[in-house]
């Protein structure tokens, strides 16, 4: 193996820093949504690079990265589901017009 | 990596999937027209699938690009298509966007100070050259004093996310 772990963790983190970013700044909700996309394959990719350099003959990392991937599908199935019935009700999906709750 | 003694496959190989990696990323929150957002994002979620692979996680690779690249990247498309409109907004950042992006600097530097700093130099290589194979993983899902509850946990609640993404995106009738 010729790629030390610190390496794949700093790609990690810079994932997961632009995935902040993307939520942060963007105005439309679906870029958004991407943004979370990026920051959980960062915390997969670390899950996984853990296992591998740390304790390859235990299943957690795997089985936990399996899990962020289950969690992740629900959510952007349930995200985009919000996303549209938004804009149905609104025509738009920027962020800053779902104000509904403010007081 | 030892620049050193040559560049192995594998630090090539590690090079290209952080190129598309991160250069996705950077084209999914700076791009304006969203549909290339998608292909972005597809782009980077492949590079994570190559991550896997050199990590010697053959079935997370494969179900990294069957449900990420295969279904989420195209719910992505099928969101932006049905919020057209949207697509091209004039602004693609809010106002506060140079917070955001010392929020992420902040992010970033804090991640490196807590978590790669602390093994800078120490895991050169993985404990061992063998790896558990797929076969465990499967083993490990259903085993009863492993992760047999999480397992059906999991497929409750992909259950009721789609159940309950049906019922928010119904028109009202």
């Amino acid at each position: 193996m010729g790629v030390p772990l610190w390496m794949y963790l700093t790609v990690a983190a810079a994932l997961f820093s632009i995935g902040i970013y993307g939520v942060l700044a963007r105005r439309n909700a679906v870029a958004v949504l991407m943004g979370i996309e990026l920051m959980l394959n960062a915390v997969n990719l670390n899950l996984i690079a853990f296992w591998r350099y740390q304790t390859p003959f235990n299943m957690s990392g795997q089985a936990f990265a399996a899990f962020v991937l289950v969690v992740a599908a629900a959510e952007v199935a349930v995200g985009l589901a919000i996303i549209i019935a938004v804009y149905r009700n609104r025509q738009s999906v920027e962020v800053e017009d779902v104000d509904m709750l403010k007081g | 990596m030892n620049f050193g003694e040559g560049l192995t496959p594998e630090a090539i190989a590690f090079g290209l999937f952080t190129i598309l990696t991160i250069g996705g990323a950077f084209g999914v929150v700076t791009t304006r027209n969203l549909v290339r957002g998608a292909i972005w994002l597809i782009v980077s979620l492949f590079g994570i699938a190559g991550f896997f692979v050199l990590l010697s996680a053959p079935f997370l690779a494969s179900v990294q690009v069957l449900v990420y690249i295969g279904a989420i990247g195209i719910l992505f498309s099928f969101a932006v298509m049905l919020t057209r409109g949207m697509t091209n907004l004039k602004e693609r950042f809010n106002s506060q966007w140079w917070l955001a992006g010392l929020a992420a600097l902040t992010a970033f530097l804090l991640l490196m100070m807590g978590v790669v700093i602390p093994v800078f130099g120490n895991t050169i290589a993985p404990v061992s050259d063998q790896v558990t194979s797929t076969v465990d993983l499967g083993v490990a899902l259903v085993s009863g004093n492993q992760y047999v509850l999480p397992f059906e946990v999991a497929s409750l609640l992909l259950t009721a996310a789609m159940i309950g993404a049906i019922v928010i995106a119904r028109e009202d009738d």
